[in-house]
């Protein structure tokens, strides 16, 4: 999605900035050319740019917070996320590449530049589009492997990442939903269901994405080439990816095709085993599934809170009432004829 | 007594306002935001027709459910208490109906062609 609603001068000092940077960027880097904003999103800005070498041109990706200074208080920091998709990187996790990691004299803010990965992430397209349609053949598969990778990158190296136990995370969503003032009998529900089988906190705490849903995966025809946004990753219970990429709320439509709308449970477990993550335990996964839809729906209900204090926005309006999305879900997993 | 058209079919005429003729000469972003302005106002109409029938059948369940009268929000305050207490679960007599035809009465409204609606329809009414 191309945004040109970024100012005129902002473009211009980032511009600035980058041809300030253009030799450490490649050997013989000379110039920027073609600077636009991707997206404007609430928690970061993402900048494409073609940068000028001796031997051509090359496409690279500025991530930066917006404005280079508002950090939210839930992402882990663009430092810390350069860091971690480097680990992730190294572990054979497919990621975009982290060139340079910004410092303060290179006047963009906070944030780092990334090599550029051509492909789609746009989830409704992943799971319709023709051309993809061998990659989604084995997807699911794909995934559980760059789970298993993700998963095996030692928590120790990032001792500044936050712990969540299953228990912890439940807290969290209920004061958030708490916060929201508004009743709903089912999310209690789910709240119920959730604390009455709550697993006990992992033996063996895991780097966990915290985000690994379609929307954040870069899809090529050849398959799963990149793993985005790991703004909200923490350290906790490996078991918490595999159920947040199964929830509805990501299949666009493509309800038998629980795993991002591309693939079936089976496929994505057997990958993740087979790419060294420990056996699957299936009630622990459907227990997180079940958090991952809660976790959605609050997410939601709580746009209608910022949708009336801080960001007015139609699109926050929208997203307010998916959280009855989430509700008959919900239903579906805990009352239905199947539960 | 207000006048005509109402507000269901002035709302439908700016939401086919947006999604064809604003489109045709605005940037692609301003595409987007267009539909998304469309879809929150499909919800605003779909609520004005159908909102006071769910919310009329909806308080004579709970009224029913929670045995006294009182208002659509403070008798949902209540039993979203009396569930997060335990005192009242799914084995509840009443309490599944009442969430199921609840949760269905706010999809028709928020998004009557999410997949887990269409699912559930078919589900409970094969």
């Amino acid at each position: 999605m191309v945004s040109d609603d970024a100012p005129a001068s902002d473009a211009n000092r980032v511009e600035q900035a980058l041809t300030a940077l253009a030799p450490r960027l490649a050997r013989g880097g000379q110039a920027v050319a073609g600077l636009r904003r991707l997206s404007g999103g609430a928690t970061q800005e993402i900048w494409r740019f073609d940068l000028i070498t001796g031997a051509g041109a090359e496409v690279l990706i500025l991530r930066r917070a917006p404005g280079g200074v508002r950090v939210s208080e839930t992402a882990v920091g663009l430092e810390l996320e350069a860091r971690l998709i480097e680990a992730a990187g190294a572990a054979g996790v497919p990621v975009a590449p982290v060139r340079l990691v910004l410092e303060p004299d290179d006047g963009l803010g906070h944030g780092f530049i990334m090599g550029f990965v051509e492909g789609e992430t746009l989830g409704g397209r992943i799971v319709k589009s023709p051309d993809l349609a061998r990659a989604r053949m084995d997807l699911a598969r794909r995934c559980g492997e760059a789970l298993a990778r993700i998963h095996a990158v030692d928590p120790a190296a990032f001792p500044s990442l936050r712990r969540f136990s299953p228990s912890d995370l439940l807290d969290q969503w209920q004061e958030a939903y708490r916060r929201s003032d508004w009743p709903r009998p089912v999310f209690e529900l789910a709240f119920r269901w959730l604390y009455d089988r709550c697993p006990a906190p992992p033996p063996q705490p895991k780097l966990v994405h915290g985000d690994f849903r379609n929307g954040n995966l870069m899809i090529g025809p050849d398959g799963l080439r990149a793993v985005l946004d790991w703004e909200l990753a923490h350290v906790g219970d490996p078991m918490e990816d595999l159920g947040w990429i199964c929830v509805n709320a990501w299949r666009f439509g493509a309800e038998d095709r629980p795993v991002g709308g591309f693939g079936q449970r089976e496929d994505l477990y057997a990958g993740y085993e087979a790419g060294g993550g420990r056996p699957i335990d299936r009630s622990a996964a459907s227990w997180w599934e079940v958090f991952g839809a809660l976790r959605w729906g609050c997410m939601c209900s709580g746009m209608a809170g910022s949708f009336r204090t801080s960001d007015p926005s139609v699109e926050r309006a929208v997203i307010a009432r998916r959280t009855s999305e989430t509700e008959i879900d919900l239903m579906r997993l805990l009352a239905g004829d199947r539960a | 007594m207000q006048d005509h058209p109402t507000p269901p079919e002035i709302l439908a005429a700016v939401i086919a306002f947006l999604r064809s003729e604003v489109t045709a000469d605005i940037t692609p972003h301003a595409v987007f935001q267009a539909k998304v302005a469309a879809n929150a106002l499909e919800i605003a109409k779909r609520d004005l027709e159908l909102g006071s029938a769910a919310d009329a059948a909806e308080l004579e369940r709970l009224e029913r459910l929670l045995g006294h009268s009182g208002t659509l929000l403070d008798l949902t305050r209540e039993l979203a208490q009396k569930i997060a207490e335990g005192g009242v679960t799914l084995k509840t007599p009443g309490l599944a109906d009442h969430l199921w035809a609840s949760t269905l009465a706010k999809l028709a409204v928020d998004q009557p062609t999410y997949s887990g609606y269409r699912a559930a329809l078919a589900e409970r009414d094969p």
